[in-house]
């Protein structure tokens, strides 16, 4: 019978010749990502650790990414703790302060490979779809027991099938495309659901894909998924993986899908998602001239190079308003170089950016540039939700790099095409 | 017992805000700030054997397991709602707290209802009106079962050792 990605996947990884919608299996994923969190997941098992050890030292991949530098010494002491249990079980992938934001650092270094799973204690595990991989969030006490024992279920979801027909036309961008779709089937739209995207894929870049991807769980899917194509092997060979490490899997051309959309790229237009769902999408034109006191532009969803680019075209000779904060935060170690080295960091710079470290920063409204009460930010970001950015009466709207370079401009949201 | 009433996307923001995810593990210290940017008299009114009635798409949003290890602790009876996001019900599941999915239930609950469950027998009643809820399979009950996927996970390491 014809089989969707994700049934093929879960049937390689459970050993069985296919598996249906609905039914559990056990899979053992190639990976488990845990970032900060990993000390609060190790505290839970301290004691267990020490009976029975971890079970693979090459399952983990640990990143510290969420409050980094540490914040307080409350922060410090997580890291430290964090450090130590790498040291003591020999864990083989970790990436301390600096190094980057883990579902960048994850793809980067080469961890992703197609056609295999991995979970993370991290909503947007659900990145490495980018490159044809089951990827998926889940907390951390799953994430400690996999620890102990290197397995865990999964039930096969249904798929839903987005094609994507054309090319962007100037100004608009995959985050426009991703928001433009969660806006039109709801933050639940694809609950417990499996999502593949079809047609014109060879048009997306990687960077592209990984911020459509990232966004997968703000529509409620498990995993959402990109086929293998020259384009990936490419990007993947430049990561240090060669195409003999992996089987990539693709669905059947007959599969059955719960439900079929397709999205006419060049029809689209620039889009925010207002305050408090991610739902919440309209044109840019809706909300031409709302006052903003912060943007963003970094973070898991788009914080890569290319988009680094997009608002340095923007802003290039430009000055930002003076009563907005442009926040930049480099997605990781590798992008902050090779930004530096073309110039797009100076020209942003020059534009009045404030810089930061790589990391997630204040995305989660932890640190570097929580909202005050009546505050509005401009964020690349993936969640608008109440209290996101660390106050409750600030709010955030969520657009993309190039929406964001010209609404800093002018401190008011701004159609991007105006900019061009 | 009280019934809290909530809408729909009611994310893991609401529940248990970001700010406090790196600092607040141990149910101790979440239970204060539970539902904080939601509900400000939750924490301090909440009592054991309280349910909560929400609409679609409940524990939206981050990864974070604080709002259903605090709500566990508080002794939340379970949450009635018309759907959960995937990770907040695996979370659920992982710490065994009985989520009930049943739209009509929801539809049916008013200010003032009275709710009853059974949970071996799949039913959630409303004013006196009976609904039935889809149990969970076999082997994922059996992870409730034991008290939760990390007791779960003991029983079947028993013996097990560094080797």
């Amino acid at each position: 019978m014809a089989q969707t990605f994700a049934q093929k996947v879960l049937a390689r990884s459970a050993g069985r010749p296919q598996v249906a919608v609905g039914q559990i299996v056990t899979v053992k994923p190639a990976h488990l990502l845990t970032h900060d969190n990993t000390s609060a997941i190790v505290g839970k098992i301290d004691k267990d650790l020490a009976e029975v050890g971890l079970v693979r030292r090459d399952l983990p991949i640990i990143v510290l990414d969420h409050v980094v530098p540490a914040l307080d010494e409350k922060t410090a002491r997580g890291h430290a703790k964090v450090r130590k249990f790498v040291e003591k079980y020999g864990v083989e992938n970790f990436y301390d302060v600096g190094e980057g934001i883990c579902h960048q650092i994850v793809v980067e270094k080469g961890h992703a490979k197609p056609g295999t799973i991995i979970v993370g204690s991290d909503s947007h595990t659900c990145s490495y779809g980018a490159v044809g991989c089951f990827a998926t969030g889940i907390d951390r006490t799953e994430a400690a027991a996999l620890l102990l024992t290197g397995e865990t279920w999964l039930k096969v979801p249904p798929t839903i099938k987005i094609t994507l027909r054309g090319q962007f036309t100037p100004g608009v961008s995959a985050k426009d495309l991703v928001l433009r779709i969660i806006g039109d089937i709801g933050a639940d739209g694809a609950d417990y659901a499996a999502v593949e995207f079809h047609g014109d894929v060879k048009n997306l870049s990687i960077e592209e894909r990984f911020t459509i991807a990232n966004m997968g769980v703000e529509m409620g899917a498990k995993i959402a998924v990109f086929p293998v194509d020259e384009r990936t092997v490419e990007y993947l060979f430049s990561a240090g993986v060669k195409r003999d490490q992996y089987q990539a899997l693709w669905a059947d051309p007959d599969a059955e899908y719960a439900r079929e959309l397709t999205y006419d790229l060049a029809e689209l237009e620039p889009v925010v998602a207002a305050p408090h769902t991610v739902d919440n999408v309209f044109p840019v034109s809706k909300f031409a001239g709302q006052k903003i006191s912060q943007c963003l532009l970094g973070t898991c969803t788009n914080g890569r190079l290319s988009d680094l680019r997009e608002a340095a075209a923007v802003l290039k000779g430009r000055r930002i308003s003076k009563k907005v904060r442009f926040l930049v935060l480099p997605a990781s170690r590798s992008v902050y170089d090779e930004a530096l080295t073309d110039g797009t960091l100076l020209t942003l710079l020059k534009a009045g950016a404030t810089i930061l470290p790589p990391g997630c920063g204040p995305c989660l409204g932890a640190h570097q540039g929580v909202l005050a009460p009546g505050e509005v930010c401009l964020s690349t970001s993936n969640r608008n939700f109440k209290g996101r950015m660390g106050c409750k009466e600030g709010e955030v709207y969520l657009a993309s790099p190039a929406t964001v370079a010209a609404s800093a401009i002018h401190g008011v949201i701004t159609d991007p095409r105006k900019e061009l | 017992m009280k019934i809290w009433k909530y809408g729909d996307d009611i994310n893991t923001d609401m529940l248990f805000p970001g700010k406090y995810t790196y600092t607040c593990a141990t149910p101790d210290e979440i239970k204060p700030h539970l539902l904080e940017d939601l509900d400000a008299t939750f924490a301090q009114a909440v009592q054991a054997g309280d349910v909560l009635v929400a609409g679609r798409n409940f524990g939206c949003g981050s990864s974070r397991e604080q709002p259903v290890v605090g709500l566990k602790a508080v002794g939340v009876a379970a949450i009635v709602a018309k759907g959960f996001a995937r990770i907040f019900y695996r979370a659920a599941i992982n710490q065994g707290l009985l989520l009930i999915e049943c739209a009509e239930a929801v539809d049916a609950y008013k200010d003032g209802s009275t709710v009853s469950i059974d949970a071996a027998g799949g039913k959630v009643s409303v004013d006196g009106k009976t609904y039935s809820f889809p149990k969970l399979p076999p082997e994922i009950m059996a992870i409730c079962d034991a008290g939760g996927l990390l007791e779960y996970t003991r029983k079947k390491l028993k013996g097990r050792k560094v080797g």
